[in-house]
């Protein structure tokens, strides 16, 4: 209901012609929160306005000649049909604009490119359908997804208002953090297939592609939280991929790197005490509904032909080493969970695929066990 | 030899055979044109509900209607059908009915292969179809089928590969025909240079079609053996490289889209200068215009792959070389505007959409010209201002240019007039409601709205749900159009089409010097003269 008032309301003003400038949306680029993003916007507005100059004058000739070049104004028509003069002359003009648009958009070129003297380095891999992110200085490592209530929201027939649901589809779990006024370069690759991360207000975006490292930069002016979207169809959750980076002091920023150290190490405690069962379950369904359910579905069913049901898998009802095998390592398009699942999210997930979605095994893992072995996967990895 | 001669003497009463099989058998260019114009139009709905179902879904925020995964499906075979089924076969169907009409010739030049083009075509779009069925799905990587997203089609994947390979070979079966058509079967006093803009425009995509069909085919089979034979050519972590296909596919897309615009130009040239009553301006500047278009077409096609980390010096390169085609297109808009300038215009459908066509065209070219700017690119790629920009050059462009060919030249087909009144409300309602329909499209993509996305974040809700109701409003109005072509070919209610059809049109090309309803066989003795309006 709400949507069909704001609807007539945007129609109504529209045909009174106020225009919408007043609404709350954005019709136009977003100038953002960087030079090279208001560098872009300036040449957007240029290229913009070159061309409804442009618009302007070939329309009105056309208009002209549609109202005064009409046979029912008893118009009679001549009958010229060459001139290489005017070929020439409308030849060289456009080519004239085209090397005045040309100049500031190589500059914004030579500007984009440059990725010397950066201070720090995140690298971004895009996975289906999250982001991960490494400080490659500082050691920081963690995953960041759809937020849990978009994440709900967003099934047919859920039932929820997705106006109900703060910025739906824009919010993550972990957002990204960085300090403002510090060149800041990112590497971008994929697990999978190819992504592109997109903040608007940075002012570009980049394809994540597997097996390649792409590069960019950013120097933030302003504290803030900027929001965006995976921008290259990479699937069936491409649209549930969101970003969103938080651009802190760089006092806030210190401190924030010191809480996501100290969550490492109460993570790691986390692994090493005993774990009841019934705790691992209760935490294990959410880690499914966040990481496994778009493809196995939220009841284990699985989507035929294209994901395999959990429910009564003999994977799932077999050996559950080899189960935990399975997960870390990925199968065909099922990724591998190794590095992207914390050893209490691994043990806790795996307990409740076992013992719920219809499966009754009985057993269970512990997380310190995971932790084990994706200790062994990264020294492996070391070695090689 | 003799005997062969003595053989063919024996037919020389040649009507269309009886019943259903004339259809089937038939190699007459007309049947074969008429056949693939229907089609066309057929695909054009089936293509339009996919449309409609996608518009549906982003009616409003949320997930209302299907899962995401058929989302994708949608969008990847709306894009498939509509430029493999509903817009190529289109034109070629104009081809077939036009050309030799237009240049004095009896028929295309090799009628068989003529045939066969067209039935390969039908059984490609049904291969295609046939995956909707199938476990997994269709396939939902996109129409630009990327991998390695590609790779995880369902068992789809193979059906859809071997039905791009028919959908080449019976493109590159009909531009072999349309070739060989117009290199040897002009009427004697028809130089080059004398050739209706049509025929000059599909010539030109013939040789484009011809260049870049292998392409695909070889780019999609490689993807084949990926797959199945354990190859790696697009995948890193054998030694291959995802880019490589994005390289191999834009070779062949980029021409691609030139092929669906080229001979709209072609139909646009040809109707303006009949209603403005005047010949058309500039004749060998389009002419040169349309080649140059089409040259470099095939060395801009990196400027859809801005983001995928090429070298600075590489993106510039693709970023002039595309402003450059800015120069050739606005000689063209030029050269219309001037035809216009000083005629005496009449504005039957056929004018009313070939000028929203110039105007709406365009205005599609003015986002391309923003777009071919690298820097911006970067933040207009993949949004929702790419799609605009592209159905506008495909919409109001391409098909608005085959609706108004159908309009001019149906009387001349069918022998009866349209219904002017009809047509022109089918005009207004399709020119308002496609712009309700793409043009909010641009403020979605500036405010950050991906394409390709089933759901969306709720500042994005009110241009979505303005532009879902222009969506409706022109898919509904287009059943008007077949009601209008139905009444038409039956002759309900319609005057009786001249020969000339429209007012002076004779001096404008020879298909109007031929009675109406053109005649089964039609220039089975080449025309002494031909119009020579333009020079």
């Amino acid at each position: 209901m709400r949507k069909t008032k704001q609807l007539l309301a945007v129609l109504g003003l529209m045909t009174i012609g106020i225009g919408v400038a007043q609404a709350d949306y954005t019709m136009n680029l977003m100038e953002g929160a960087t030079k090279l993003s208001h560098e872009v916007y300036e040449m957007h507005m240029i290229a913009l306005w070159i061309c409804v100059a442009v618009g302007v004058v070939v329309f009105g000739v056309m208009f002209y000649s549609i109202y005064y070049h009409r046979k029912s104004m008893g118009h009679k028509a001549e009958q010229f049909h060459e001139n290489t003069t005017v070929e020439i002359i409308w030849t060289i003009i456009p080519t004239i604009i085209l090397v005045i648009m040309a100049i500031p958009a190589t500059k914004a070129m030579i500007d984009i490119d440059d990725t010397s003297a950066t201070e720090m380095t995140i690298k971004v891999t895009g996975w289906q359908w999250k982001w991960e992110y490494e400080y490659l200085e500082e050691g920081i490592h963690f995953f960041s997804s759809l937020d849990e209530e978009s994440n709900k929201a967003r099934h047919v027939g859920s039932g929820i208002d997705p106006w109900s649901v703060p910025h739906y589809l824009l919010n993550v779990d972990n957002p990204v953090v960085i300090p403002i006024n510090t060149k800041i370069r990112f590497l971008f690759t994929a697990a999978d297939v190819i992504h592109s991360w997109w903040v608007p207000d940075l002012g570009w975006k980049k394809d994540t592609i597997p097996g390649f490292i792409n590069e960019n930069w950013t120097m933030v002016d302003e504290p803030g939280t900027y929001r965006g979207q995976c921008a290259e169809l990479c699937g069936q959750d491409h649209a549930f991929m969101p970003i969103v980076l938080i651009a802190m002091e760089k006092t806030d920023y210190a401190e924030w790197v010191k809480e996501q150290k100290a969550l490492v190490i109460a993570n790691t405690n986390a692994a090493n005490r005993e774990w009841s069962v019934d705790e691992l379950i209760t935490k294990g369904a959410s880690i499914y509904a966040n990481n496994c359910a778009s493809c196995h579905m939220g009841d284990g069913k699985g989507m035929p032909g294209v994901f395999p049901a959990l429910s009564g898998s003999p994977i799932v009802t077999g050996d559950i080493e080899a189960q935990v095998e399975l997960i870390m390592n990925g199968k065909g398009m099922m990724p591998a969970f190794a590095q992207m699942l914390n050893p209490v999210d691994f043990a806790s997930v795996v307990t409740f695929i076992r013992n719920d979605l219809s499966n009754t095994v009985g057993d269970s893992i512990q997380p310190s066990i995971i932790q084990e072995k994706q200790s062994a996967i990264t020294v492996d990895e070391d070695d090689v | 030899m003799s005997a062969v001669t003595a053989e063919n003497d024996g037919h020389h009463d040649h009507k269309p055979a009886k019943g259903f099989m004339r259809w089937i058998v038939t190699t007459n260019h007309k049947d074969i044109g008429t056949m693939y114009l229907v089609f066309a139009l057929a695909m054009f709905f089936v293509g339009g509900v996919m449309a409609l179902i996608i518009r549906s879904e982003l009616f409003e925020p949320g997930m209302q209607f299907v899962e995401p995964q058929f989302f994708n499906s949608m969008t990847t075979m709306h894009a498939l059908v509509m430029i493999f089924g509903a817009v190529m076969p289109a034109f070629v169907g104009f081809a077939n009915w036009q050309i030799p009409m237009m240049i004095g010739a009896p028929d295309m030049a090799l009628p068989r292969m003529n045939n066969m083009s067209f039935w390969m075509l039908v059984a490609g779009i049904l291969l295609l179809f046939s995956t909707l069925f199938v476990e997994g799905g269709a396939p939902a990587a996109g129409w630009t089928m990327y991998p390695p997203l590609v790779l995880q089609t369902g068992n789809a994947l193979p059906f859809a590969i071997f039905s791009i390979h028919l959908l080449g070979i019976s493109s590159i079966m009909g531009a072999i025909n349309i070739i060989a058509t117009i290199f040897n079967m002009r009427a004697p006093a028809m130089s080059l240079m004398k050739m209706p803009l049509f025929v000059w425009t599909w010539i030109i995509t013939a040789f484009l079609l011809i260049a870049i069909m292998p392409v695909f085919a070889g780019a999609v089979t490689m993807l084949l053996t990926d797959r199945f034979f354990d190859t790696s050519f697009f995948d890193a972590a054998g030694g291959g490289d995802p880019v490589l296909y994005q390289h191999l596919f834009w070779f062949f897309g980029h021409p691609e889209v030139y092929v669906l615009i080229l001979p709209t130009f072609g139909i646009a040239s040809t109707i303006i200068p009949v209603f403005a009553r005047k010949p058309l301006f500039g004749y060998a500047s389009m002419v040169y215009a349309t080649a140059a278009i089409a040259f470099l077409s095939f060395i801009v096609w990196a400027h859809h792959m801005f983001l995928v980390g090429m070298p600075l010096v590489g993106e510039l390169y693709f970023m002039y070389a595309t402003m450059i085609i800015a120069v050739p297109t606005a000689v063209k808009v030029f050269n219309w505007t001037a035809t216009m300038w000083k005629g005496a215009m009449t504005f039957e459908t056929p004018m009313l959409f070939s000028v929203a066509f110039v105007i709406l065209f365009t205005i599609g070219g003015f986002t391309g010209l923003m777009m071919s700017l690298a820097p911006v690119d970067f933040q207009y790629h993949d949004t929702y201002f790419i799609v605009a920009h592209f159905h506008y050059v495909l919409v109001p462009a391409a098909i608005f240019m085959i609706m108004a060919g159908c309009y001019f030249w149906l009387p001349k087909w069918t022998g009866n007039m349209y219904d002017e009144r009809l047509g022109r409300l089918h005009f207004w309602l399709s020119v308002i409601s496609v712009n309700v329909l793409f043009f909010p499209q641009h403020f979605l993509g500036l405010a950050g709205m991906p394409r390709r996305i089933p759901d969306y974040a709720v500042q994005f809700a009110d241009w979505n749900m303005i532009s879902s109701i222009g969506a409706f409003v022109y898919g509904f109005s287009q059943l008007l159009f077949v009601y209008i072509v139905y009444k038409t070919i039956r002759g309900i209610d319609c005057e009786k089409a001249t020969d000339e059809v429209w007012e002076g049109a004779s001096e404008h090309g020879l298909e109007w010097r031929l009675p109406s309803p053109a005649p089964y066989h039609t220039f089975e003795t080449p025309p002494d003269e031909v119009p020579t309006e333009h020079f």
